[in-house]
């Protein structure tokens, strides 16, 4: 039997196991929200802004590991889609978002609602397709799924004009995709990985330094092994927090510009740098002619492109980071580095994240540690900013895809859309979303489908009324000139939640912190939104100031 | 500052719609140079190829190769002055030939450079020269100096010599 082309899309959707679409519908996708009607297997989730969308198809595959889809029209739906999109090319997470297009035959002649999505998206996805013949349908599909979910994981755009959404098919289904053209090395040379445990061997300055490449990779279990039979300290980036668990005394937590003084003291003098997946981003290096100076460096990717691209690397070895791992842990033991391990314990000591507790304040930090404390086993999804940093610092993450967050592209506006996508992907889980003043008011209109379906979502404002993070910098850097960072004019959240259909709580004193967070534990029956309002100029600290090397960090507290 | 070099790429592509642009943009979005650039279609079906040329210093060519790699159409990506190579263009030149005795020289030029006269007027000729980058830069330099009235040149094509692929 003939299928129209939205139904054949559906269908395929169903072959690939998508559980949920985030979408807002419009004229030239249509057709597809009108299969979408009748359907049962795959929810369709009305958001209220198609940024919205994607940063819940993002937040869903960072929680599940299984690829995000998201859904919008033509020309303005697909251009709010493209920050989401972006976010997500950034931090490597498989998606698939579909767009309506025109017509075919109004392709190309500035019709309404027409934009060149293949055009504007292509420096920001790993592959795009543009349907006009709905016999391509399912093919695209099911390469799409499999170019989004493998090798390099990112989003996949599959732009589909509305005649081809219309006309008629027979649905045939790939069983297997094979595409000449992409074959991602997933295997480490092994004369590489030999090499690389040699170093091991030698080192007496060791360091492991992973990143989001082992959640993505699903090789936490691999990468604490390692762990485990070499006792080699251990720095988990932003991006890889929960890789790692932060509790444990090899932990030196999280390294870079806002990272521990242990983790960027250890970089400064190691003698071998053991990187997997992880990919020396300037946040993390400081200056690179500072960084990681008297160290050997091994670098397990699998991004070929990835390596050598801001530090020369003496082992590079291109592979998925679990087959790796897995080969590299058959040739390593125990490490002779007391002496070393003894240096990070003594930082690890005199340098913890610290902050001063001012009278009258609620300092953010404290919220944040009481989070922690009520929270410990929830999914953490932080948004862009201090609070980001201060959650990153003051949580202690012990599981992979615990904590998500918008590393690379730092997209104010992530969390909210990507904490229902996350609850939505793991209903038995609690979900916290960590958010800031600035933030939240950016995409605050994904509350509306949060209500609607009830989710139990935990919404943390972290506010002290101005873009804190901007501040600082103007504090430190700009003599103090706030231009444009104050956000003393925005709305009460907690009332605002409560226009929303939420549960509002506004929290001014420290002793009301922890009664505030008990009491959102047990409303479990929608959202609650707690605005915490909090010492308006705390800094974040450590700091290392963008050029300076890691050595040079600014540690705050005197 | 490591040295420049200059770098022959072959790229053989699935012959899809955009696949240029996305090689393109790869180039303009990180800052690198295409200095030349050719694309055709192969004798397998579907498959084209791209033959281009850039330069930048050994990290910078690296990145360029694995980032073509990356690029999802992509077949295969060869390095073509890794190895020995050859490499030609076509330059197609208009040249003026006010009276017969310029004709004449022309022609005898012509000749050195083992162009082919393939248009002819009373006013001008038309010639077509093939080499590598320094014969054609000596031709230009020469006809100039009659006057050329209009150029066009294919941008390089390479391959490597032997039995290689």
């Amino acid at each position: 039997m003939e299928l129209s082309g939205a139904q054949i899309l559906v269908d395929s959707l169903k072959r690939e196991g998508v559980e949920y679409i985030f979408g807002v519908n419009g004229g030239a996708a249509m057709p597809i929200f009108d299969a979408l009607y009748d359907e049962t297997e795959i929810k369709l989730i009305p958001m209220r802004h198609e940024q919205g969308a994607s940063h819940a198809a993002d937040g869903y595959a960072r929680a599940t590991g299984k690829v995000g889809v998201a859904l919008a029209t033509s020309g303005p739906g697909a251009t709010n889609l493209v920050t989401g999109i972006a976010t997500a090319y950034m931090d490597s997470i498989p998606m698939v978002a579909i767009t309506g297009q025109v017509f075919t035959h109004y392709i190309g002649s500035d019709a309404f609602q027409e934009c060149d999505v293949i055009g504007v998206t292509r420096p920001i996805c790993k592959h795009s397709y543009l349907i006009k013949d709905c016999e391509e349908i399912a093919d695209v599909v099911a390469e799409a799924f499999h170019i989004a979910s493998t090798g390099k994981p990112g989003p996949v755009i599959i732009d589909i004009a509305k005649d081809a959404q219309i006309h008629k098919a027979l649905f045939q289904y790939p069983e297997t995709v094979d595409i000449r053209s992409y074959k991602p090395q997933v295997h480490g040379a092994p004369e590489q990985i030999t090499k690389a445990a040699a170093l091991i061997k030698e080192a007496k300055r060791p360091m492991l330094y992973a990143g989001g490449g082992v959640v993505l990779a699903n090789a936490t279990e691999e990468l604490r092994q390692l762990t485990n039979k070499t006792q080699i300290p251990i720095t988990v980036t932003l991006m890889g927090l929960g890789a790692y668990p932060e509790t444990h005394p090899l932990a030196m937590e999280m390294p870079g510009m806002h990272g521990s003084c242990c983790a960027n003291y250890a970089f400064t003098d190691a003698d071998l740098v053991i990187a997997i997946g992880a990919r020396f981003d300037d946040r993390v290096t400081g200056d690179l002619s500072k960084f990681a100076p008297n160290a050997k460096k091994i670098h397990i990717d699998i991004d070929a492109s990835c390596i050598g691209k801001n530090v020369p690397v003496d082992v590079p070895i291109v592979g998925d980071a679990k087959n790796v791992l897995t080969e590299l842990n058959k040739q390593v033991g125990t490490t002779d580095i007391d002496p070393w391990r003894n240096q990070i314990q003594e930082w690890k000591q005199k340098y913890p994240f610290e902050y001063e507790q001012k009278a009258d304040k609620v300092m953010p930090q404290y919220v944040i540690e009481q989070i922690y404390e009520h929270y410990s086993d929830a999914i953490v999804v932080a948004d862009v900013g201090q609070h980001q940093m201060w959650a990153a610092q003051y949580f202690k993450f012990t599981e992979p895809r615990q904590w998500l967050n918008s590393g690379g592209l730092g997209t104010m506006g992530f969390s909210l859309p990507a904490a229902i996508g996350a609850q939505l992907g793991c209903p038995e889980k609690t979900v916290v979303n960590i958010n800031g003043d600035g933030s939240y008011i950016m995409t605050i209109q994904e509350l509306v489908p949060a209500v609607t379906m009830k989710l139990p979502l935990k919404v943390f404002i972290i506010n002290n009324m101005y873009l804190g993070m901007v501040r600082q910098w103007q504090e430190l850097f700009l003599g103090k000139r706030y231009s444009a960072v104050d956000y003393h004019d925005n709305p009460d959240f907690a009332l605002l939640a409560q226009a929303f259909g939420a549960t509002g709580l506004r929290v001014e004193h420290t002793d009301d912190v922890a009664p505030a967070l008990l009491k959102a534990k047990g409303i479990t029956d929608g959202p609650v939104v707690i605005d915490f309002i909090v010492d308006e100029e705390e800094n974040v600290f450590p700091m290392v100031p963008a050029g300076a090397g890691l050595g040079d960090v600014i540690r705050g507290l005197s | 500052m490591n040295p420049e070099e200059r770098h022959i790429f072959s790229v053989l592509v699935e012959n899809r719609f955009g696949v240029l642009a996305r090689v393109a943009g790869l180039f303009s979005g990180r800052g690198f140079n295409i200095d030349s650039l050719n694309v055709a279609e192969t004798h397998e079906k579907g498959i084209s190829q791209i033959t281009l040329v850039t330069h930048g210093d050994a990290q910078i060519i690296e990145q360029i190769y694995h980032h073509l790699n990356r690029l999802i159409d992509v077949i295969e990506v060869t390095d073509l002055t890794a190895g020995t190579h050859v490499e030609r263009e076509l330059l197609l030149l208009k040249v003026d030939t006010p009276d017969s005795q310029t004709r004449a020289e022309i022609l005898q030029v012509a000749e050195v450079f083992r162009a082919r006269v393939i248009d002819t007027k009373p006013a001008s000729l038309v010639l077509e020269i093939t080499g590598d980058e320094g014969k054609l830069k000596a031709a230009i330099e020469l006809f100039d100096t009659y006057g050329i009235l209009e150029l066009a040149r294919t941008g390089k094509i390479a391959m490597l010599r032997g039995s290689e692929k």
